[in-house]
């Protein structure tokens, strides 16, 4: 029997920060007390929270230590474990609490969050399905084992599950296609190819609760009649793969995978396909190109995957987080449960992955229809520094940018739709005044352009002539009739390529033309990018009134492009400058201006 | 069985045929297992050497224009060795908005090769990738397994240093 459990963020996001290092050095600390056999030490899943990282949770105490480092454990194991005290000093602290707060009830950035799909992460072992089975895992599984598939689909459908890998599309309806296509051989795929820049829920999923995946693809495959199943994962996602690969054995040895499974006659068999670094691959037909081995093209459609898909089989092909989804509709009364959440058109919750010029870096999980609002500042903890808000991201490279003036748009698939974004799979950068527009969509069109396939010409051709666009305007040398150039053109590329990826590629740059379009003809008439991103376009000047001559950016600029004595006020001398921004990012009086080529006052603010 | 094969100028290296067998020897037979196959010769050589390619080719009875076409589609697959350190710039959103690209020209300028080179001496290749996912610790860069995060361009001389 252990005393208590002591969760480590084993993630990704903690791992960079050093979480394995705490590892050791709590090891160490218990060793050292001899009392290591007391406590059962978990590298767990993602609790969401990465900005405080590494993290560890104390239960059954439910004690949240955050932004620890290797010697705190001593402190820790002396004070809290033999102890019986709590360390303040390692406990969640931030201007939205007036205290140290413990834990999930007092700490803002899970006060708002809904646990469904993240229920298990960082509160289970991922690498004991014990524990996934402790928490009422597979039950839903074994209820559909005595269903029959119309039911199944059925009530996928009643629960008004929409597939979370961006388009919405209804899970029950594309189940129910596939499972009404006739052959003998059908497959179950999990689009684990996460490749939206910025976005990191599916692999905090299947790191923190591989298991709620398998499941999910069960039920999906005794709905639809199908005895294989892929799961198409980055091969960036090496942890992610590691735990699928122990949780496929375990379900195995427990006769949860493989033949007559349960005596109930129905046989399923699970493989992991590593993908090879291609963005176009989490379009489903290209995936499914990829997995037979081939070049990861897309294909038109139809024949839809539901009726010609893996191998020209009936394949349903679903996100991690939909299939994460599953076992909570499936379970007894899961449905009643699931519909209680959401808005109208889009029930259940969403887990998004906010990240950018946000306090609160993390993953969180919210019910849908909350607002931007609540997101970005009682979630996320508002913006960094706090400069003003200017944008989000929703839906990477195929989304749109948010705008500040619809801050209180509800989160749900329609809105965003209308709002010229999408849901996406789940990113949402946070962007401020130090952002800009043209540059970020010149970003996003050059990551869609290198990741096109080729296959067909619009994407190919289209992406590339727009990006030279958005490369001339950046550099200063736009013209007045681009913006009409670049609407023309994307909007052809919209209605022409053969797939999501070419469809949705000039979001990025239809939304920011439409609520940023000040900003682009700033660029092009006035040459001058304020936010001081487009290198070409601006100065960095010191503001001689405020300098105090502090030294401070003369030591980080790394051309030695300052110069001034100490106590006096520095120069910034143009022609050695490279506008690389260390100065900026180390001023504390706040006295470097981005002002425009040639110009002595500062416009920014 | 091994063939000498000039991968760079000075650089010979010994290809060990019989190793590439080993290694592709659970995906004969199946076509669509082409790419784990090459993953796992890329693995043991660190990038695709041709004559290795040419044996999988034959073993696996794909034509080699059927793999060269797979294998320079995917970002994954190296057709040149590369250095004893990849450097990896994390391009994803979050760490471009924070001033990834000011760390990319800065590691530009200190090794004077661009994304995708490596350095003559094969100490270093710098590479882009999409996204790492530590978004927490934006702009961000992986030097082999090692992340360092919250990076300025002033920090980036010393860290590089510290890899010799």
């Amino acid at each position: 029997m252990y005393e208590k459990h002591l969760m480590i963020c084993g993630a990704t996001g903690c791992l960079s920060s050093g979480s394995s290092q705490v590892e050791e050095a709590l090891i160490e600390e218990l060793e050292k007390h001899g009392i290591k056999d007391k406590y059962r030490l978990v590298m767990g899943g993602c609790p969401g929270f990465c900005e405080v990282g590494p993290l560890i949770v104390v239960y059954p105490d439910e004690v949240f230590y955050s932004r620890l480092k290797p010697k705190d454990m001593a402190e820790l194991v002396e004070k809290h474990l033999v102890g019986g005290e709590i360390v303040e000093r390692l406990l969640y602290k931030g201007p939205d609490v007036d205290a140290p707060a413990r834990f999930y009830d007092t700490i803002p950035f899970y006060a708002k969050q809904k646990f469904n799909v993240l229920r298990n992460s960082g509160l289970i072992d991922p690498e004991s399905i014990d524990e996934y089975i402790m928490r009422g895992g597979y039950r839903a599984f074994t209820r559909a084992l005595n269903m029959d598939s119309t039911t199944i689909c059925e009530e996928v459908k009643q629960a008004g599950l929409r597939g979370r890998g961006g388009a919405g599309f209804s899970t029950g309806l594309k189940w129910e296609l596939t499972y009404k296509a006739p052959s003998s051989k059908k497959y179950v795929v999990c689009n684990a190819d996460e490749g939206d820049p910025g976005a990191f829920m599916d692999r905090s999923i299947l790191e923190g609760d591989p298991h709620a995946i398998l499941e999910g693809m069960l039920i999906c495959g005794r709905a639809i009649g199908a005895d294989e199943g892929y799961i198409y994962c980055r091969a960036e996602y090496p942890l992610a793969i590691k735990r699928l690969k122990t949780a496929i054995e375990d379900a195995e040895r427990y006769g949860l995978l493989g033949e007559n499974i349960l005596g109930y006659g129905f046989n399923f068999k699970m493989n992991i396909k590593e993908g090879a670094g291609a963005f176009v691959c989490g379009e489903e037909t290209a995936l499914l190109a990829s997995i037979e081995g081939k070049r990861g093209m897309p294909r038109p459609r139809p024949p839809f995957p539901a009726q010609s898909g893996l191998f020209g089989k009936p394949t349903t092909i679903n996100n991690v987080e939909t299939f994460a989804n599953v076992p909570l509709i499936v379970k007894e009364g899961g449905v009643d449960e699931f519909v209680k959440v959401g808005t109208d058109g889009s029930k259940g919750t969403k887990v998004f992955a906010l990240a950018g010029k946000i306090r609160n870096t993390g993953l969180c999980e919210v019910p849908m229809g909350i607002t931007i609002r609540e997101i970005i500042y009682d979630v996320g903890g508002g913006i960094k520094g706090g400069r003003a808000f200017k944008a989000v991201q929703a839906g990477g490279p195929s989304g749109g940018c948010i705008p500040d003036e619809l801050i209180d748009l509800p989160i749900d698939y329609d809105s965003l739709n209308q709002a010229g974004a999408i849901m996406g799979s789940g990113g949402l950068v946070v962007m401020d005044e130090r952002t800009c527009m043209v540059d970020l969509a010149r970003y996003f069109l050059s990551f869609t352009q290198k990741e096109s396939c080729g296959k067909c010409t619009p994407c190919r051709e289209g992406t590339k002539r727009m990006l030279e666009i958005l490369n001339r305007i950046s550099e200063g040398l736009g013209k007045p009739e681009d913006l009409d150039t670049l609407d023309s053109l994307a909007t052809s590329i919209k209605d022409s390529s053969l797939c999501g990826l070419g469809q949705t590629c000039p979001n990025p740059v239809l939304s920011t033309i439409r609520y940023f379009r000040n900003e682009y003809e700033e660029h092009i008439e006035e040459h001058f990018c304020r936010a001081g991103v487009c290198k070409e376009l601006f100065n960095y000047r010191i503001d001689e009134e405020k300098c105090t001559g502090c030294t401070a950016c003369v030591k980080a600029c790394p051309v030695d492009a300052i110069k001034g004595e100490k106590k006096e006020p520095h120069e910034i001398i143009q022609e050695l400058c490279t506008r690389c921004g260390s100065c900026i990012e180390k001023c504390r009086q706040d006295c470097i201006m981005i002002t425009p080529v040639g110009s002595e006052a500062d416009v920014s603010n | 069985m091994s063939t000498v094969v000039e991968t760079r100028e000075a650089v010979t290296e010994e290809i060990d045929l019989s190793k590439v067998d080993s290694l592709i020897e659970p995906y004969l037979g199946k076509k669509e297992m082409v790419i784990p196959a090459l993953q796992k010769v890329q693995d043991h050589f660190g990038y695709l050497p041709r004559p290795a390619v040419e044996r999988v080719s034959k073993q696996m009875r794909i034509p080699l224009s059927r793999i060269y076409g797979v294998a320079t589609f995917y970002a994954q697959f190296k057709m040149k060795p590369r250095g004893r350190y990849i450097i990896r710039v994390c391009k994803g959103t979050a760490c471009h908005i924070q001033g990834s690209p000011k760390i990319a020209e800065r590691i530009e300028d200190i090794l004077s090769i661009e994304s995708g080179e490596t350095t003559d001496d094969l100490r270093f290749t710098l590479e882009e990738v999409a996204c790492i996912g530590a978004c927490a610790l934006a702009p961000v860069i992986m030097i082999n397994e090692n992340p360092h995060g919250r990076l300025t361009p002033d920090k980036v001389k010393d860290i590089l240093d510290s890899y010799q």
